[in-house]
């Protein structure tokens, strides 16, 4: 189910505007703080009705200032999920999830109330009262409650924010997990690349107010036009490999891009599973030669696509590897040097112990 | 057991609970609606109702009196009306002291509410809309009972202001035995007599043991309905 998405609105300041049709699966609306993400998210729910503009999901109208649409909030049948979880404190678990079911009736669920319970890990909590529940418990029971009110889509703004590392690392798996087997069209807002990188099929890039890209995760992350609006600091590419084998000696796991092995730390998935790696472009070594006697077990053969000096005494390089993007992040003088220019072949070397676990998704 | 009380005694603890119940209960629905509208209306007057709903706290209770006998007294323009209308009358009836004592008690109860409306977390209403919850449901569900016990806390209020009101209800309704005279009327009465000192001693404790079980019944009903609204 796709979503079309056309909006400008005026908040202080800020003039948002977004123009975007958004194939189904996760499309994460991207860009720093302030930016106007959650206004996108608001103007959606109908909490927040936008100066001009048109919302539809699917072949549903939501909102059109042009003819005069504006279904209510409550008739939109939008999963929201907040920053902060925003569970009923008087109502249990139970009553919270069953809160949007009476709404829900004659409509299919995506899953079952066990089925749904199950996914999200929350049988243990049905009788507790949201006060004793952890952060990350009740932003998997406010998924729960958005989920059972039986959605059309499903929006999610800065759903780990409030949460420490750990307990997003938590709860990041259930979010592919719910991408992967829900089937619900999701709009992700996030200003941090690494749950983008890991979670999205589509982003949107934002930046004060306006529509800087849209695309395929992997080509905007990787840069190309986009590179300026994405902080340096988290630049890189994405890579989509399949899981071939784990050496039990080494606690190492094989992937695969076509018969380029890929060898990373820790046990990751199972044999013939899809899995995304997120390279940070400043982990990317290049060379000119295959190099020998070397500790990095991955070295993979890759063209440059095109070169973008600055700022500083930096330039990001962007590689094809097998139709497949990696972003480099090197001096200019090592450009120079090693007499870079688009359609040169080289090797690109990646540190195997560089990529941590937060890097690899589903 | 009498409590060492004779029955006209009695009869002005009975007179009393029964005008404050009634005082307390018909004013609620209006309390809570004043107090909504000022924590949350955005309307074109909300200055002036907010004055409004005040006055009786700072007027002196004997202005607020005279201005309800002459609205509500048998010749006054809304008395009429009610009686017509209704077949209700106020005048120097146990129904006027209930009208009074109301009156008196409603800028308490709208401040008490209000404060707990305003406690009331609107990101809460968002997400309950989101969930396909419309403006009535959410109220029902969640707005009402997270502001429940500020609602409880302004009902013992007004209840016990309506209990030891006298100075309106004295003026619009007099002090009628078995009709107007509630406690606070009739140890004044009892005051004006030599030799009613100990009569009147009974009812004021009465007044203080009925006051005190008021907050201390208050706040048992408060500590229960805050724990269930808190989850805690």
């Amino acid at each position: 189910m796709s979503v079309a998405i056309s909006l400008r609105h005026s908040i202080g300041d800020l003039d948002l505007t977004v123009d975007c049709d958004l194939p189904g699966g996760l499309s994460a609306i991207f860009g720093p703080s302030g930016a106007g993400k959650t206004s996108i998210l608001r103007a959606v729910a109908g909490l927040l009705t936008p100066d001009q503009g048109r919302v539809q999901v699917g072949d549903r109208v939501l909102f059109d200032s042009a003819t005069r649409v504006a279904v209510p909030a409550a008739a939109r049948r939008v999963g929201y999920v907040f920053q902060e979880p925003r569970l009923f404190p008087h109502l249990s678990v139970d009553g919270n999830l069953r809160y949007g079911q009476a709404r829900a009736k004659g409509r299919a669920l995506p899953l079952g109330f066990d089925d749904l319970v199950a996914l999200l890990g929350l049988e243990g909590l049905l009788n507790r009262r949201p006060a004793t529940l952890s952060g990350g418990e009740g932003q998997r029971v406010a998924l729960g409650r958005a989920l059972l009110s039986a959605p059309d889509i499903l929006l999610m703004d800065e759903p780990l924010s409030a949460l420490d590392t750990r307990r997003k690392s938590e709860l990041l798996p259930y979010f592919e997990r719910l991408r992967d087997q829900v089937g619900l069209p999701i709009l992700y807002v996030s200003h941090d690349l690494s749950e983008v990188a890991r979670l999205a099929d589509t982003v949107v890039l934002l930046e004060q107010g306006q529509m800087r890209a849209v695309g395929p995760v992997a080509e905007v992350v990787a840069g190309g036009d986009t590179a300026h609006a994405i902080s340096r600091d988290v630049a890189g590419g994405i890579l989509r490999v399949t899981v071939a084998g784990f050496d039990e000696a080494d606690q190492l796991s094989e992937m695969r891009i076509g018969d380029q092995a890929l060898w990373l730390p820790g046990r990751i998935g199972a044999v013939g599973d899809d899995a995304r790696l997120r390279i940070d472009a400043r982990d990317v070594i290049l060379m000119r030669d295959r190099p020998e006697g070397i500790s990095a077990l991955n070295v993979l053969p890759v063209t440059v696509l095109d070169i973008q000096a600055g700022p500083g005494s930096g330039a990001l390089v962007r590689l094809d590897h097998q139709g497949q993007v990696i972003v480099a992040r090197v001096t200019q003088r090592s450009v120079r040097v090693l007499g870079l220019s688009l359609g040169l072949s080289l090797f690109a070397v990646l540190k195997s112990m560089a990529v941590t676990q937060d890097q690899i998704g589903r | 057991m009498t409590l060492g009380l004779g029955p006209a005694e009695w009869q002005n603890v009975g007179l009393s609970l029964r005008v404050a119940f009634w005082a307390t209960l018909v004013s609620l629905p209006f309390a809570m609606l004043a107090a909504l509208a000022l924590a949350r209306g955005q309307f074109w007057g909300r200055e002036a109702l907010n004055i409004a709903v005040h006055l009786p706290l700072v007027l002196p209770p004997v202005v607020t009196g005279y201005l309800l006998l002459v609205l509500f007294g048998s010749q006054g323009p809304l008395g009429r009306a009610f009686e017509t209308v209704l077949g209700l009358s106020f005048a120097f009836r146990w129904t006027g002291a209930a009208l009074a004592c109301g009156i008196m008690a409603f800028p308490l109860m709208v401040r008490a509410i209000r404060l707990a409306v305003e406690a009331v977390d609107q990101g809460l209403e968002e997400a309950a809309a989101t969930l396909g919850a419309g403006r009535i449901r959410i109220f029902l569900t969640v707005t009402l009972p997270l502001m429940l016990p500020g609602v409880l806390a302004g009902v013992v209020l007004g209840f016990a202001k309506a209990l030891g009101e006298f100075g309106a209800t004295i003026t619009f309704v007099s002090n009628i035995p078995g009709e107007t005279q509630t406690i606070p009327t009739a140890i004044y009465s009892l005051l004006q007599v030599p030799g009613e000192e100990p009569a009147a001693l009974r009812l004021i404790v009465i007044s203080i043991v009925l006051a005190a079980g008021a907050l201390v019944a208050s706040e048992l009903l408060a500590r229960r309905v805050t724990k269930g609204v808190r989850g805690a």
